[in-house]
């Protein structure tokens, strides 16, 4: 090989070098880019604000109209708790609000800050679920041993679409002390 | 040796009198064809490697209830199974190819960055020795799936300590191919002698030129993706990690990014092996050879675009299923275009069946099997069947097993005489041919069956309904994993002299006139192209009468 032979190959190797490594950095652009296509509903995922709080507005009640809502509980991994329900499912009216409490134990014998992680099923349901008040808006620390009745206030907004007759709300408790 | 050897070259002044001796040959060996050996020994070694555990895999099958192995490690072979055979063997088996074959088919002394490509071999063996030493690991192997997915991947109980080290090894076994990439493409574009233009280029180039692209574009992202998972698992980053905001599915989506294009990979270059080697079969020029790059192409790009096809289930909205159905349905287009010109290439040609052709036309007829249940699988609604059964199972071992496995022996049937000057033996050749061919379909054909009937894929243990299929898909598998020693023993007999038959320069009727390699003495000299070529044959110019 000659020289100039020798530089025009190291130089197009430079060049796709740059390529490789553009493309470890768009390999960490898909995660803000996940978001927004989440947000633009290309891809469907729960969406953040079912972790936010919604302002208590009245709505007017559909009587004529029953939407089932199911409850499960979950625990990530080995977070070593006891985690229910108070009731399997509930039968609700969209535009009426309701109360369900949660039952959370810290088995352990030491402080537990743990981190509950709402999932909907079918996932655009997410947005016509509000909740007024839940466990999951914030971490909760339980004391070692500790037990909470924790109530979760929600509504079913009116504009769910007709086909929608059961949402299905999944809870998953993941311990999160470790990560403080 | 012949004059082309004696002419100096002033760059490497390591190389230029022939090998060095002794085994540190092998270790500072910066010659094409010493590097290229080393890849396909190593890729043949680990497809021993990985066939073991395959085997492991399969008298666990064999009948229901556990035998042999406990769940976990029945688990990380599954595992560890696809990452060798993916990662050790198929890859390698091609950059070994690359290596020995792109420089003599287009006329150059050597790849363009010798002493990378020594490198590049070594980080290979380094991450699958990485990789492998999680077998002895406290917790053992990773047994998650070569998908690594989340959470699974990351709880403790699924992947002990090993996690660290398969990332760690992921991260090597991609800057290496990214390192045999870029040589790769810059050997095509730079080192081909004045007369080869790009299309006169033999398919295995090019379709190894279009591969080396897909692998710098895609390597970096799995290793993104693996850096993410170890960054979950260790410094408290949430990317994948629902507790901390992150969502597991946007794992699989770049997973996925990486993992579709990841599968052509394997795929290109036995597509290239395969039209190098019918025409000289069917005495006949490659049908349609402009047709053939640009399907390469086609198929190139498209495999950036359909990746969610692995994840119909996941719940994405429906527009994104149907355009992931329609745009997988799309790449059948292409390789059936494929399949059209490897089927009129044989057409009315003087055909004769010697172990590379028989290779190669199985290879036509069960990849095309592969092709059709990945069609089917394209259909979103059905797939909610088909996923994460052994029916997927069925598909991928199709266009992977006699596919690609049976192009990398046919290649070594084809080539092994000119690199060693030796025949390899026609008869064990014919018999490893219909050994493999007749057990491949008993291994796999009743897998198709199992997955329509509900049987899912990574289980050690399964339903009573399925288990006459299992078994019969068992005995197969050890009557394949058995056939593979015969091409053990072909290979090392003919490195050894083989028949003691002596090969002429051309090998193959005629080959001379399809490609630039079989110009050369037979076995090829250790320096090789020291001038470059003055005349280039080329496959759509070859006259056929
Ligand atoms: C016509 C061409 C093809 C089509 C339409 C196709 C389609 C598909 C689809 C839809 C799946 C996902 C199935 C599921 O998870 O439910 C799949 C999986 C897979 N395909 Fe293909 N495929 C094609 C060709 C290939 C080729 C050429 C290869 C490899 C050489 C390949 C290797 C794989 C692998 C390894 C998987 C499984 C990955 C895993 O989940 O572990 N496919 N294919
Ligand atoms: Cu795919």
């Amino acid at each position: 090989m000659n020289e100039t032979a020798a530089k025009k190959n190291i130089k197009l190797a430079r060049t796709l070098l740059l390529v490789a490594v553009a493309m470890f950095g768009f390999g960490y652009a898909l995660v803000p880019l996940y978001d927004v296509l989440c947000e633009w509903k290309w891809i469907e995922r729960d969406r953040p604000d079912a972790i936010k709080k919604a302002p208590e507005l009245a709505y007017k009640v559909d009587l004529n109209r029953e939407v089932t809502i199911e409850f499960i509980t979950t625990l990530n991994e080995s977070t070593p708790m006891e985690f229910h329900a108070e009731k399997k499912q509930l039968k609700v009216h969209p535009g009426e609000y309701y109360t369900v409490n949660f039952y959370a134990e810290n088995k352990t014998n030491k402080v537990m800050i743990a981190r509950a992680i709402p999932s909907f099923s079918p996932a655009v349901t997410s947005r016509y679920f509000e909740k007024i008040e839940c466990f999951c808006f914030s971490e909760q620390t339980f004391n070692a041993k500790e037990a909470k009745t924790m109530p979760m206030r929600f509504v079913v907004n009116p504009e769910l679409p007709e086909q929608y007759k059961t949402i299905t709300l999944s809870y998953t408790f993941f311990d999160n002390t470790e990560n403080q | 040796m012949s004059a082309v050897v004696a002419e100096h070259d002033e760059h490497h002044a390591d190389d230029h009198h022939g090998p060095a001796k002794g085994l540190l040959r092998w270790i500072i060996t910066t010659n094409h064809k010493d590097i290229g050996t080393l890849y396909l020994l190593f890729a043949l070694a680990m497809f021993f490697v990985g066939g073991s555990m395959a085997m492991v895999i399969r008298a666990e099958l064999f009948e229901p209830g556990l035998q042999f192995v406990d769940p976990a490690f029945f688990n990380s072979m599954t595992t560890m199974h696809a990452l060798v055979m993916v990662f050790g063997a198929v890859m390698p088996a091609f950059v070994g190819l690359a290596n020995w074959q792109i420089p003599l088919m287009i006329g150059a002394a050597d790849m363009a960055l010798p002493r990378m490509n020594n490198m590049s071999f070594w980080m290979l063996v380094a991450g699958v020795l990485l990789l492998a030493s999680t077998l002895f690991m406290e917790g053992g192997a990773p047994n998650g799936g070569w998908t690594l997915y989340p959470p699974l991947v990351l709880q403790p109980i699924t992947v002990g300590k090993a996690l660290p080290f398969a990332v760690f090894s992921v991260h090597l076994l991609g800057i290496s191919s990214i390192m045999g990439a870029i040589n790769i493409i810059a050997t095509i574009f730079n080192m081909r002698a004045p007369a080869m233009k790009l299309m006169d280029m033999p398919l295995f180039v090019w379709t190894w030129l279009i591969t080396a692209f897909l692998l710098i574009a895609v390597m970096p992202v799995f290793a993104g993706a693996v850096t993410m998972l170890l960054t979950d698992k260790f410094f408290h980053t949430s990317f994948f990690n629902a507790a901390g905001g992150g969502d597991p599915v946007l794992y699989e989506h770049i997973f996925w990014f990486f993992g579709h294009p990841e599968v052509y990979i394997m795929i290109l270059p036995t597509f290239g092996v395969a039209s190098t080697i019918i025409p000289v079969f069917a005495r006949k020029p490659l049908f349609g050879y402009a047709s053939m790059v640009w399907a390469t192409g086609a198929i190139a790009f498209l495999s950036f675009i359909v990746w969610a096809h692995h994840m119909f289930t996941v719940g994405m909205p429906l527009a994104g299923e149907l355009y992931f159905m329609y745009a997988t349905m799309l790449i059948a287009v292409p390789t059936g275009v494929k399949v059209f010109n490897w089927t009129a290439t044989m057409w009315k040609g003087a055909m004769s069946f010697e172990t590379p052709m028989l290779f190669c036309i199985a290879f036509v007829v069960l990849f095309t099997m592969g092709g059709f249940t990945g069609l089917m699988m394209a259909i979103a609604p059905v797939d909610f069947q088909y996923h994460d059964t052994y029916f997927i199972v069925a598909h991928f071992h199709y266009t992977l097993v006699p596919a690609s496995i049976f192009i990398l022996m046919a290649a070594g049937y084809f080539w092994l005489p000119k690199w060693t000057g030796h025949m390899y033996n026609e008869k064990i050749g014919q018999l490893h041919f219909w050994l493999s061919a007749i057990s491949v379909n008993i291994l796999f054909f009743p897998q198709h069956f199992l997955g329509l009937a509900g049987m899912p894929r990574r289980i050690p243990d399964y339903a009573v309904q399925f288990a006459d299929w299992n078994m019969i898909s068992s005995i197969g598998g050890f009557i394949f994993g058995a056939s593979q020693l015969l091409f053990l023993y072909i290979v090392i007999d003919t490195i050894k002299g083989g028949t003691g038959e002596k090969v002429t320069d051309e090998v193959w009727e005629d080959a001379s006139k399809h490609s630039l390699e079989w110009t050369l003495p037979s076995p090829v000299p250790y320096h090789t192209w020291t001038t470059p070529p003055a005349m280039v044959p080329t496959e759509h110019v070859l006259d056929t009468h």
